[in-house]
């Protein structure tokens, strides 16, 4: 035991670094160089049902590098690049969905009493600690032709045939919400509670409509927890699978259902693993704007500790 | 301004609680339906709560999701301790930037991507090193706790960043050395995010159902991937209750959870008043 003591001090620092560091290369960034090798193979019967990207064979080395993969997702445009235009367009309108709804209610919570805050917050967290999958399946008792709200409405003789809201547009949108709406309240609340009360109150002394208030004061300092709330919601949105895989018809088809097809119905590894190339490219963008933003947020805490 | 909130924002927030209340709330109403059908009320009953029960299926399956949860939420919680003490005290360290981008990246990617690659590493492993061999409850730990990790170290970097050195100086002046100060002071200190980083990522791994899809092997099926099949089959009123129990299980932790922070902050912002 002494000799492990004497180990974790002198090497302690390198110990703390050295084990996640080591952790995550493996089980994270391996993996994912592991997809994009995959993606330049192609699919064989047998295990794995994939050949080998490279090796040493009885002749020297050899290599299975092609582009078919790649090839044959523009050959089918429509079963593989329309799904992931149709989630960056599902992706993008849930996210204004979201912040539609998000912005009064992160107000209404920033603006309360420090007891009713607490409550609200609470009512936020519950469904965001509760299981996504169970929240949709709820969703669907509501939604389906013989669900809660068409039984409802039949039996108020405001329909005469039960609406189709299932594998609609409707229903994605409503189970977007229902998922990510928790995740945009959250940043948006966190830049609300620290807005100074003061700047509104000398506006409206000042004459400023409520309007104006708004648009001149709140949405401007706002801003940073808008970026936030929208990138935690966008990014998520577009690769989504449960959601159009419990909600969706054809016509919400969605790229991470299309990764799910191709890997468990068509059991084509490497085609499954080109279009999770695809979807990694769509999310690059968003994904290092956010790491960008992240980097800014924390050099500008640090600023703030020097400064204290 | 005669209220602080204006009354469209008022309308617009109570329909936004709304959209995330009646789904659940109709469905725990229905659990309580004697009827299996959905559009009929055939009068109150428990039916479906011992029907739920006597399914060895779920059952078994909720064993494995504890199980599994437990271990990778205590892996993510130590591993992600590690992180935040790396980032927090160790200022600019030779690969600072690598483990940061390492560390967030998994915050922010695709579940099937995170699936798919982690399945094809431990078949890549499996052929290398013949471990592991087939998949299972390993293999969903591992993946759990790759991205419970990172989710946890936000949760404890937040709380480090406040903690006070002095503590951790006075220690040392009295002759006490690192192991040791980071057990007895600083840990105590930070319990709570601990606790906290701890539950979430429990509830990540026991509410995932891609990353499980894809690195389960046969006979290792958790509680989502047994309710994906049965949903996919129907709304069946034995989700109904199984899901009504979880919803009261996590709703009774939640609001204890909110009403000891809200005591704890009354009271610190109480003793701060009076220092003032």
């Amino acid at each position: 035991m002494q000799g492990l003591a004497s180990i974790i001090q002198t090497h302690g620092r390198r110990i703390v670094i050295a084990l996640p560091l080591a952790w995550l290369i493996v089980f994270f960034m391996l993996p994912l160089i592991e997809v994009f090798e995959v993606s330049f193979t192609t699919a064989r019967r047998g295990i794995p049902p994939f050949a080998p990207l490279w090796g040493f064979g009885e002749d020297g080395f050899f290599t299975n590098f092609n582009l078919e993969n790649y090839k044959l997702l523009f050959a089918y445009w429509e079963d593989y690049f329309w799904p992931a235009g149709n989630s960056l367009r599902l992706a993008f309108f849930s996210t204004l969905i979201c912040l539609v709804f998000a912005y009064p209610m992160a107000w209404w919570i920033a603006r309360s009493n420090p007891l009713h805050r607490i409550i609200l917050l609470v009512l936020v967290m519950l469904p965001f600690w509760t299981s996504s999958l169970l929240r949709i399946y709820a969703l669907i008792g509501l939604l389906n032709p013989n669900g809660f709200i068409n039984t409802m409405l039949l039996h108020l003789g405001v329909i005469d045939a039960p609406l189709q809201m299932m594998q609609t547009d409707f229903s994605i949108y409503m189970g977007m919400v229902l998922t990510y709406l928790p995740l945009m309240i959250l940043p948006l609340y966190a830049v609300m509670v620290r807005l100074d009360g003061d700047l509104i109150e000398a506006a409206v002394d000042l004459g400023a409509s409520r309007f104006a208030v708004l648009r001149t004061i709140i949405l401007p300092l706002t801003m940073p927890g808008i970026i936030a709330g929208c990138l935690l919601v966008f990014i998520p949105a577009v690769g989504e699978f449960v959601i159009p895989a419990l909600l969706g018809g054809p016509g919400q088809a969605m790229i991470g259902k299309t990764v799910w097809l191709e890997f468990f119905r068509n059991r084509d590894w490497p085609v499954a693993s080109a279009v999770a190339v695809v979807l990694l490219a769509l999310l690059a963008v968003p994904i290092i704007y956010a790491r960008y933003q992240d980097g800014r947020r924390s050099q500008f805490e640090i600023d703030q500790e020097d400064a204290a | 301004m005669k209220s602080a909130v204006a009354w469209p924002a008022l309308i617009l927030g109570c329909l936004g609680f709304g959209l995330l209340y009646i789904p659940i709330t109709v469905m725990v109403i229905y659990s309580f339906n004697a009827s299996r059908l959905v559009s009929v009320w055939g009068g109150f009953s428990t039916h479906w709560y011992s029907a739920l029960l006597g399914n060895e299926q779920v059952l078994d399956a909720l064993g494995k999701s504890i199980w599994i949860a437990v271990n990778a939420a205590t892996y993510s919680t130590v591993f992600g301790v590690l992180i935040a003490l790396a980032f927090v005290r160790f200022g600019n360290f030779r690969f600072r930037l690598l483990l940061s981008a390492l560390a967030s990246t998994p915050l922010v990617m695709p579940e099937v991507v995170t699936g798919l690659s982690l399945l094809l590493l431990f078949i890549a492993m499996e052929g290398v090193f013949g471990w592991p061999a087939g998949r299972g409850l390993d293999t969903i730990i591992i993946a759990h706790s790759t991205f419970g990790m990172c989710f946890a170290a936000v949760v404890v970097q937040s709380r480090l960043r406040e903690f006070d050195m002095a503590l951790e100086e006075a220690a040392a002046d009295l002759g006490a050395r690192q192991p040791f100060i980071f057990f007895s002071i600083t840990l105590p200190v930070i319990a709570p995010a601990v606790i906290a980083a701890w539950l979430l990522a429990f509830t990540l791994s026991f509410d995932d159902l891609v990353i499980a899809s894809f690195v389960s092997g046969p006979g290792s099926s958790t509680l989502p991937i047994v309710i994906f099949s049965k949903v996919r089959l129907g709304v069946t009123p034995e989700i109904n209750a199984l899901a009504t129990i979880m919803i009261a299980l996590i709703a009774s932790c939640v609001v204890v959870a909110g009403l000891l922070f809200y005591s704890r902050s009354a009271r610190t912002t109480s003793s701060s008043n009076r220092e003032r």
